[in-house]
C-alpha cells in the first residue's frame, strides 16, 4: 500500500539545514499496525505527513496504493488524501464554532457529498466511537476523551483505508488514552491500516510492526519480537567513507 | 463542495465573529448607501427642476434683448450695444397666430413702505399675460387689469410675505403703500407658494409695466415671456419672431429665443454630470470598505491558520480554501449591499415624507453600480487574502508557525 523510496527531507531551522527524513525507504502492507517512536525531532512527524500526503519529498519516491505521488497535481493529492486517509492529532483540531456532528461531517462536506448520506454515516461514526448522544454538542462541552474520539470519527467518515494517528494520547489521561487507543486497535482489526506515531512506550509495543527513528534515520524496524535490522545493512552499503 | 454548504460554512464563520462581521457590513452598508442617497440628491435636483418648469406649462419661448451666440476667442471689443426690447415690441408679437399670452417683464429691485415699515423688494413691472405665462393667481384681490399693458396704472400686487411684513394682520386690500417715489393702491394679493425658478414669490412686488418703466425710468424690457397654444410649432414661432423684431429694429433680429426645452436640456445635462460626479466620488467609500475587508481578511486568515491546515488535511485543495474565503468576502458584501440599499431606500422615504416637494430618488443606475463596485472592491481585495489562506503549508499552519 506504501512505498518509500529514499526519501530525503531537510528543513531550514534558523540557518542551519536538519534532516528530517534521510534516506528513507519503507514499505507497508494493508491492514498493518505500525508504531513510529524517537526522541522529538527524530523525523517521526515528518514521515507521518509525508506518508499522508501533506509534505512532499525533496528527493526520493512514494508510491500510494500504486500511484506516484510526486508528479501529482496538488488537487488529485487532496482528494486522494480526502478519500483514503484519515488523521488524527495530538490536539484534536476540532472547528470550536461547529458541533461535534458537524465537524465529524466537513471530510464529506468538502467532498461535495450529499445531505441525506452524510446524515447515515456521521451517524454511524458517532456510534462506533461512542457518542451517539454527544451530537449536538460544540467541542468546549466534551472532554478531552471525547474531543479525540469526534476527531477519530471524523477521520473514518470517509472510510479511509489508512489512518494516521500523530500522538493522539499525548493531550489525554491515561484512562481515556486507553480509550482512544483501543477504539484504533479495534480498527485495525476491522482491516484498516494503522500507522501510530508516539513517545509512550507501552502504546507503542503494542503495535505488531515498531519503527524506531533517530536523526532522520530508521534505526529499527521489528515485527512481533523478533528484530528486522533492515534499514542499518542497507545503509551500510551506501554509506560514504 | 456545494453551494449551500459553503454559505453555512460562511454564515457560521460571521456568527463567530460576530463583532466583525458587523462592523465589516456596516463599512460595506454605509459605501453603498452613500452612492445610491447621493446619486439621488442629484437626480433629485434634475427632477425638481423639471417639474419646476413643467409647472410654467411646457410652451414657453423667452425672448431676451441682444443676441447671445457663441463664438470663438476673446469677446468682441467694439461691444454691440443692443436695442432695446420695448413694450411696443412685446405688443407687435402678441399679432403672432398660435400666441397664447405674452408677459413683458421689467425687473429691478424697489423700496416698498408703509407707514414706519418699509422693505426693499423685487420688483416685477408686467402685465396681466405674467400671471398666465406663470401660472400664478391671487389668493386675495384681483390680478393687474387689462389695461396695465398700456397705462402707467397706480396699481400693485403683493407676495404674502411682503402684505404681512407690511400689513401685519391689517387689511391691506384698496389700502396704498409707497413704491419707489409712487403711491400706489394694492389690488391683490398672490397665493401663499415657495420660490420658483429662484424667485421668491411670497417676497415680491408686481406693478403695471408703464408704472415700471416711469419709476425705473428705463424703456427697456428684461425679457419677454410668451406662452403658446399646444400645438403650435416653436420653430416656426421662432422665425415669425426675429422677422417681426428685423422690421421694427432697422433690419437686426438682436434678440436671443430661449425655448423652455433647450433650457430643461441645459439644466438635465448639467445635473446629469453633477449626479455622475457625486456617484463617482461616493464609490470611493467602496473602494475603502474593499481595502477595509481585504485587511480584516489577512487577520482572519492568520487567526484560522489551524483551520485552514486542518481543511487541507482532511481533503480541502488549495482551490476550495481560496473558495472559501472569497465566498466569504462576497457573501459579506451581498449581505451589506442590502442593508446599504435598505438604509438608503428607507432613507429616501423618510426624507420624502419630511420634504415632499423635493423629488428625491435614485437614477435607475445607481443601485447596480454601487453594487457591482462593491462586488468588485471585495473580489479584488480578497484575492491576495484568499491566496495566501490557500498557499498555507497544512503542516505548518496546524501548529501555528508562521511560514
Amino acid at each position: 500500500m506504501i512505498v518509500l523510496d529514499s526519501v530525503n527531507k531537510t528543513y531550514q531551522v534558523g540557518g542551519t539545514p536538519l534532516h528530517a527524513l534521510d534516506n528513507v525507504t519503507l514499505s507497508i502492507e494493508t491492514g498493518e499496525y505500525l508504531s513510529v517512536m524517537g526522541p522529538s525531532g527524530s523525523g517521526k512527524s515528518t514521515l507521518l505527513n509525508m506518508i499522508g500526503l501533506l509534505d512532499h519529498p525533496d528527493s526520493g519516491s512514494y508510491l500510494f496504493n500504486g500511484v506516484a505521488t510526486e508528479t501529482l497535481p496538488e488537487q488529485e493529492l487532496a482528494r486522494l488524501r480526502g478519500e483514503n486517509i484519515g488523521f488524527i492529532f495530538q490536539a484534536f483540531h476540532l472547528i470550536n464554532r461547529l458541533t461535534a456532528f458537524e465537524n465529524i461531517e466537513l471530510p464529506m462536506v468538502l467532498a461535495g457529498e450529499p445531505v441525506k448520506s452524510r446524515r447515515s454515516s456521521v451517524r454511524q461514526v458517532l456510534d462506533m466511537v461512542g457518542l451517539g448522544d454527544r451530537a449536538d454538542h460544540k467541542p468546549n462541552q466534551l472532554s478531552g476523551g471525547q474531543l479525540q474520539r469526534v476527531a477519530i470519527a471524523r477521520a473514518l467518515v470517509m472510510h479511509p483505508k489508512l489512518l494516521l494517528a500523530d500522538e493522539p494520547t499525548g493531550n489525554l489521561d491515561s484512562v481515556s488514552g486507553k480509550e482512544v487507543i483501543e477504539v484504533l486497535e479495534q480498527l485495525n482489526r476491522e482491516g484498516i491500516t494503522l500507522i501510530l506515531v508516539t513517545h509512550d512506550r507501552h502504546i507503542g509495543k503494542r503495535a505488531n510492526r515498531r519503527i524506531r527513528m533517530v536523526d532522520g534515520k530508521i534505526e529499527k524496524d521489528e515485527r512481533q519480537g523478533k528484530g528486522v535490522k533492515a534499514e542499518r545493512g542497507e545503509r551500510g552499503d551506501h554509506a560514504p567513507v | 463542495m456545494r453551494l449551500s454548504d459553503q454559505v453555512r460554512f460562511n454564515t457560521l464563520v460571521f456568527q463567530r465573529y460576530g463583532v466583525r462581521t458587523f462592523l465589516l457590513l456596516l463599512a460595506v452598508g454605509i459605501g453603498v448607501a452613500s452612492v445610491i442617497l447621493l446619486t439621488s440628491l442629484g437626480e433629485g435636483a434634475r427632477r425638481y427642476v423639471d417639474q419646476e418648469f413643467s409647472s410654467l406649462g411646457n410652451r414657453l419661448l423667452v425672448v431676451l434683448p441682444g443676441r447671445k451666440e457663441t463664438t470663438g476667442g476673446a469677446p468682441p471689443i467694439y461691444g454691440t450695444v443692443p436695442r432695446d426690447l420695448t413694450l411696443e415690441d412685446a405688443n407687435a408679437l402678441l399679432r403672432i397666430p398660435g400666441v397664447n399670452a405674452i408677459a413683458p417683464v421689467i425687473a429691478g429691485t424697489t423700496t416698498v413702505a408703509r407707514e414706519s415699515r418699509s422693505r426693499e423688494v423685487i420688483t416685477i413691472g408686467t402685465t396681466a399675460g405674467f400671471f398666465v405665462v406663470r401660472k400664478l393667481d391671487v389668493g386675495k384681490g384681483k390680478i393687474l387689469p387689462p389695461r396695465a399693458d398700456s397705462e402707467a396704472l397706480a396699481v400693485c400686487v403683493l407676495g404674502v410675505k411682503l402684505q404681512r411684513e407690511l400689513f401685519g394682520a391689517a387689511p391691506s386690500i384698496g389700502q396704498w403703500v409707497r413704491v419707489g417715489d409712487r403711491r400706489m393702491r394694492v389690488i391683490g394679493i398672490l397665493e401663499e407658494r415657495g420660490e420658483s425658478l429662484g424667485l421668491d414669490l411670497r417676497d415680491m412686488i408686481i406693478i403695471p409695466v408703464r408704472t415700471a418703466e416711469q419709476l425705473f425710468n428705463s424703456p427697456g424690457l428684461f425679457r419677454i415671456i410668451i406662452d403658446l397654444n399646444v400645438n403650435t410649432s416653436i420653430v416656426d414661432t421662432e422665425k415669425r419672431i426675429r422677422s417681426i423684431i428685423r422690421q421694427r429694429h432697422e433690419g437686426e433680429d438682436d434678440v436671443t429665443l430661449v425655448s423652455q426645452d433647450a433650457m430643461l436640456a441645459a439644466f438635465g445635462n448639467i445635473l446629469t454630470t453633477l449626479t455622475l460626479a457625486i456617484g463617482a466620488i461616493s464609490a470611493i467609500s467602496l473602494l475603502v470598505a474593499g481595502i477595509l475587508i481585504m485587511n480584516i481578511s489577512l487577520i482572519s486568515v492568520s487567526q484560522r491558520r489551524e483551520e485552514i491546515g486542518l481543511l487541507k488535511a482532511i481533503g480541502a485543495s488549495s482551490r476550495q480554501v481560496r473558495q472559501l474565503f472569497m465566498g466569504e468576502s462576497l457573501l459579506l458584501i451581498s449581505l451589506g449591499s442590502i442593508t446599504g440599499i435598505a438604509f438608503a431606500f428607507g432613507s429616501i422615504f423618510v426624507a420624502s415624507v419630511l420634504w415632499p416637494n423635493f423629488p428625491l430618488a435614485p437614477p435607475v443606475w445607481a443601485v447596480p453600480a454601487a453594487v457591482g463596485i462593491a462586488l468588485l472592491a471585495g473580489l479584488l481585495f480578497s484575492i491576495y487574502p484568499a491566496n495566501r489562506a490557500a498557499g498555507l503549508d497544512p503542516v505548518l499552519a496546524m501548529r501555528g508557525l508562521q511560514q
